[in-house]
């Protein structure tokens, strides 16, 4: 039987689905946390075999909704290694949801977001993707009303982005000024990246929403994949210049309020605001190795700061709300968190030995041949960077021995994310030359179908990329 | 009989493996959650320790016979990317280490010193909760040293450095029951950080000027010290000036002296071997390695010699007032970095300063380290000592003493307060940005609430003066 005859990628957006059916049927927490489990981790099965069907010779398996000679949901060089990535953000959330909290973990509408973001990673027409977009940036205001928090900053936000994004849509492709549309896009996907002032967004999500949700509305960085996608094969030159001078100050300015911040969870934000706009100052650039770096950085990023995300959220978990306005001294109760903390932050910076380190190598280097300042300015937000994700692990972990009769060890669960995030970003980092390889193939796909649209003189929806 | 290069290659092999193997073995069961038991930790460090300076002592009696070139290792290209299209540069990162006389020289004193605080360690640390830790730690040092001491290339070396910033950062926060040694780490590795951005810019700075960062582009191929750049002369100021700040940074060169004393928060054995012996001289091995910068610019040696001799004027003079014994030796060994780094600009004109630098260099770390692991005991002796004469040991009179009774009480206050450094770094640099930024983040959170039509006054909570940058 040809393993890759199966209709994988179909798969990977019912598993999730059918998983959020069965959701409804459950009441007890025990079952609905292993039942949530095996759906996520089915779905992160499938989506690894997807990619290993795109790698091993078997596009064709890979894609999905053939319409007039036009793929809809396709695996290519670019979503192929992202595609489980995403799947594994989510089955990691899962995984290290204490059992205490499941009964108010929302499964069903996690495994619902899973389908609709392993989606839009594959899709690759720009109305859909648009369209799964929104419905993903909607999603998390249904948490927010459940959990009666306020609504009216997340709602603008959301908004902003849908509405130019959808404007984007219609000039592009509806009207055929696809350069003048890649500017909508441009705006939405600044907005929806946390471009500053929209980096205001992040944060209060951050704030008011549980940190499962806003970590998996965050780390997957979206945004960064409706660039790749809509704006960088379309966009004008001066039109990305602009993206990557306003995304440099927002990333040092997130880089300056993370290194300052003393609430865990804007800390986090910022960090995060951070890495997003680097990786669009690589899109800005757009040059190949430029994009090469944004792309290796996007996912090596998206994994760290999930794992530092999660440390964080199991951390909250035992501690209750934390604040990095004092020494909590945490590393006696859990040692093994305080090495993931410290292991994925170093890993989210681009320290050697991670899988961020060719990136942000990269990217000084393009950065540094574009104007020796916008270097400077990418050397210094990865320094200050540095100085916050040190900054809180020494407050976190140590300068005071913290003594409690209660165990707070981790637990199996834990112990099992955090060695996948661990084997990960050594394998990805001592070993990086075939993922390296596969995003450098994808920038400079990327940057040739920019070459051919750019060179067109009406550039129809046809010309866009597939 | 093998070949002399192929011998040497072999033996680099060696050299460069044994601390990334101590590194895996001591590691890899800590992130198991696994916990080795001290003598198995030590076999481990003794085993990879003896393994590497014996193989090194084999690389230099294996040196003369080598056709007078220094051995390559080439561990292959970690990294390379070709943009399709023929005539496009390609970025490459190339592992390879090189072994002359001025890398051998530094990974030999690595392996000699940190065997010698192995052992000692051992002992100084039985039964310390953070036993594991600490050789932890001390492999990663190790790593990064021998890392940074054999690189031939910039982007190699730092890899090493970056090692060698944050294994000294978390030993100095070693003792993490109490908050000063993690405050010290924080400002230790903030330093760093700073450092390491200058280095990583310089590191660039060279791909953009020769097209890669292989040191046999600066060296012209020659034999260390005598290579000759191919930059200009103001290409090799620009370039010498980044490379000297980063190595201001690591070797705690004025302005950033600061750190010096607070690293001495760490436990004795790390204290001696990365303080006084290793690391504070990383900054003085960075400027020999790039020697062929300072012979193409006069102001870049002029420089070097001012701040070098500015250090060890600085050093010499708040040595003087201090009144424990880390403190003084760290400020003493910061005396005769600050000598070393004058030397080293020196050689612009004088070529064979750069052997006395070299030669200083190795001897200075022996010594220091020596003083560092007798401190503890030689406080003791002094108690005995004390103690049978029934009063204090007679001091021998300051330097201060001889100055000018008009400039005296200053001089004092200058070297009490270890001339306003840290307080400078504090109140002109590390208090304005927080402030800064935590006036930005009031604004976002008044914006915020205004936003979303909320009054919770939590704007306000961060309006108390943060003390965790505070010395």
């Amino acid at each position: 039987m040809n393993l890759f005859a199966i209709r994988w990628l179909e798969l990977s957006f019912v598993l999730p689905l059918a998983g959020a059916a069965c959701m409804t049927l459950f009441t007890d927490a025990r079952r609905k946390s292993r039942w949530c489990l095996t759906f996520a981790g089915a779905t992160l099965a499938c989506t690894a075999i997807v990619s290993l069907a795109y790698y091993s010779g078997h596009p064709t398996a890979a894609a999905l909704w053939n319409t007039s000679g036009r793929r809809v949901l396709n695996v290519d060089e670019i979503n192929a290694p992202l595609l489980p990535l995403v799947a594994l953000l989510f089955f990691l959330t899962a995984l290290t949801t204490a059992r205490t909290k499941f009964a108010r973990f929302p499964c069903a509408g996690q495994l619902i977001r899973e389908t609709v973001l392993l989606a839009a990673f594959a899709c690759t027409l720009p109305g859909p993707l648009v369209a799964l977009l929104a419905i993903d940036a909607f999603m998390p205001l249904l948490e927010l009303r459940r959990r009666g928090q306020p609504l009216r900053l997340q709602v603008i936000h959301a908004a902003f982005f849908v509405l130019l994004m959808f404007a984007g849509w219609v000039v592009s492709s509806g009207m055929g000024f696809s350069r003048f549309g890649s500017l909508f896009y441009l705006a939405g996907i600044m907005v929806r990246t946390g471009v500053f002032p929209a980096h205001i967004g992040v944060t209060n999500m951050f704030v008011h929403t549980s940190f499962g949700t806003a970590l998996l509305f965050a780390t997957p960085l979206a945004g960064v994949y409706a660039t790749a996608r809509l704006v960088l094969p379309i966009a004008p030159a001066w039109a990305l210049s602009l993206l990557g001078i306003v995304a440099l100050a927002t990333a040092l300015y997130a880089a300056c309020m993370g290194a300052v911040e003393r609430d865990v969870r804007r800390y986090f934000a910022y960090l995060i605001v951070s890495h997003a706009s680097l990786v669009l100052v690589g899109f800005g650039l757009h040059t190949p190795f430029a994009v090469t770096g944004a792309l290796i950085m996007w996912a090596s990023a998206a994994l760290a700061l999930t794992g530092l995300g999660l440390t964080l959220r199991s951390l909250e978990s035992r501690f209750g709300s934390l604040k990095l306005d004092e020494f909590r001294g945490l590393y006696d109760q859990s040692p093994a968190l305080a090495i993931c903390f410290l292991m994925t932050g170093l890993a989210t910076i681009g320290f050697p030995g991670t899988p961020g380190f060719v990136a942000v190598e990269l990217l000084v280097d393009e950065a540094v041949g574009a104007h020796v300042a916008v270097g400077l300015f990418v050397v210094l937000t990865a320094a200050i960077n540095g100085i916050g994700v040190v900054r809180a692990y020494l407050l976190l972990f140590t300068g005071r021995r913290h003594v409690t009769g209660v165990a707070l060890g981790i637990t199996p669960r834990e112990s099992i994310a955090v060695w996948a995030m661990t084997a990960l970003i050594l394998f990805g980092g001592l070993m990086p030359y075939a993922y390296v390889e596969s995003r450098h193939r994808s920038a400079l796909n990327i940057l040739r179908d920019r070459d051919t649209n750019l060179n067109t003189s009406v550039v129809t929806p046809e010309h866009q990329p597939h | 009989m093998p070949d002399a290069e192929q011998l040497m290659t072999s033996l680099g092999t060696v050299v460069v493996a044994a601390p990334a193997v101590l590194v895996a073995v001591l590691g890899l069961p800590a992130l198991l959650g696994t916990r080795l038991t001290e003598a198995t930790t030590m076999r481990a460090v003794r085993s990879a320790v003896a393994t590497g300076l014996l193989a090194c002592i084999a690389v230099l009696a294996v040196m003369p016979f080598a056709a007078g070139r220094p051995a390559v290792v080439d561990l292959g290209e970690w990294v390379a990317l070709r943009p399709a299209g023929a005539g496009h540069e390609h970025y490459h990162f190339a592992v390879e280490f090189e072994f002359d006389l001025l890398s051998v020289a530094l990974a030999l004193l690595s392996f000699l010193l940190c065997g010698t605080i192995g052992v000692f360690a051992a002992r100084y640390l039985h039964r310390e909760t953070g036993f594991n830790r600490f050789f932890i730690l001390f492999a990663l040092f190790l790593f990064g040293m021998v890392t940074a001491s054999l690189a031939d290339t910039i982007e190699t070396l730092f890899v090493g450095w970056e090692f060698v910033g944050l294994s000294s950062a978390l030993l100095v926060a070693f003792f993490h029951e109490r908050p000063a040694p993690p405050r010290n780490g924080l400002r230790v590795w903030i330093v760093y950080r700073i450092s390491d951005a200058a280095l990583l810019l310089g590191a660039v700075v060279l791909h953009d000027m020769v097209g890669e960062g292989d040191f046999d582009r600066i060296m012209g191929g020659a034999q260390w010290p005598h290579g000759r750049t191919t930059l200009t002369e103001s290409q090799s100021t620009a370039l010498g000036l980044l490379l000297l700040f980063a190595a201001a940074g690591k070797s705690a060169l004025v302005p950033f002296s600061g750190w010096l004393p607070r690293a001495m928060e760490g436990p004795t054995p790390s204290s001696a071997v990365f303080y006084g012996a290793l690391s504070v001289h990383l900054g003085a091995f960075l400027l020999l390695r790039m020697n062929p910068l300072i012979a193409a610019s006069v102001w870049l040696a002029v420089a070097i010699i001012a701040m070098g001799l500015i250090t060890a004027l600085y050093a010499s003079l708040v040595v003087t007032v201090q009144t424990d014994i880390k403190s003084a030796l760290s400020f003493a060994s910061l005396a005769q970095v600050g000598l070393i780094v004058a030397e080293i600009g020196i050689g612009h004109w004088l070529p064979v300063m750069w052997y006395v630098a070299l030669l200083h260099l190795i001897g200075h770390a022996c010594l220091r380290t020596l003083q560092f692991i007798r401190a503890p005991t030689l406080l003791q002796d002094y108690r005995v000592l004390e103690n049978a004469i029934g009063d204090r040991l007679p001091l021998p009179p300051g330097v201060l003493r001889f100055a000018p009774t008009s400039a005296r009480t200053w001089l004092y206050r200058f070297a009490l307060e270890r001339g306003y450094l840290d307080a400078i770094l504090t109140d002109y640099v590390a208090r304005p940005f927080v402030r800064a930024f935590e006036w930005c983040g009031r604004l976002e959170r008044r914006w915020a609430e205004s936003l979303n039509n909320e009054n919770t006054g939590s704007s306000t909570d961060s309006q108390t003066t943060r003390d965790d940058l505070k010395p």
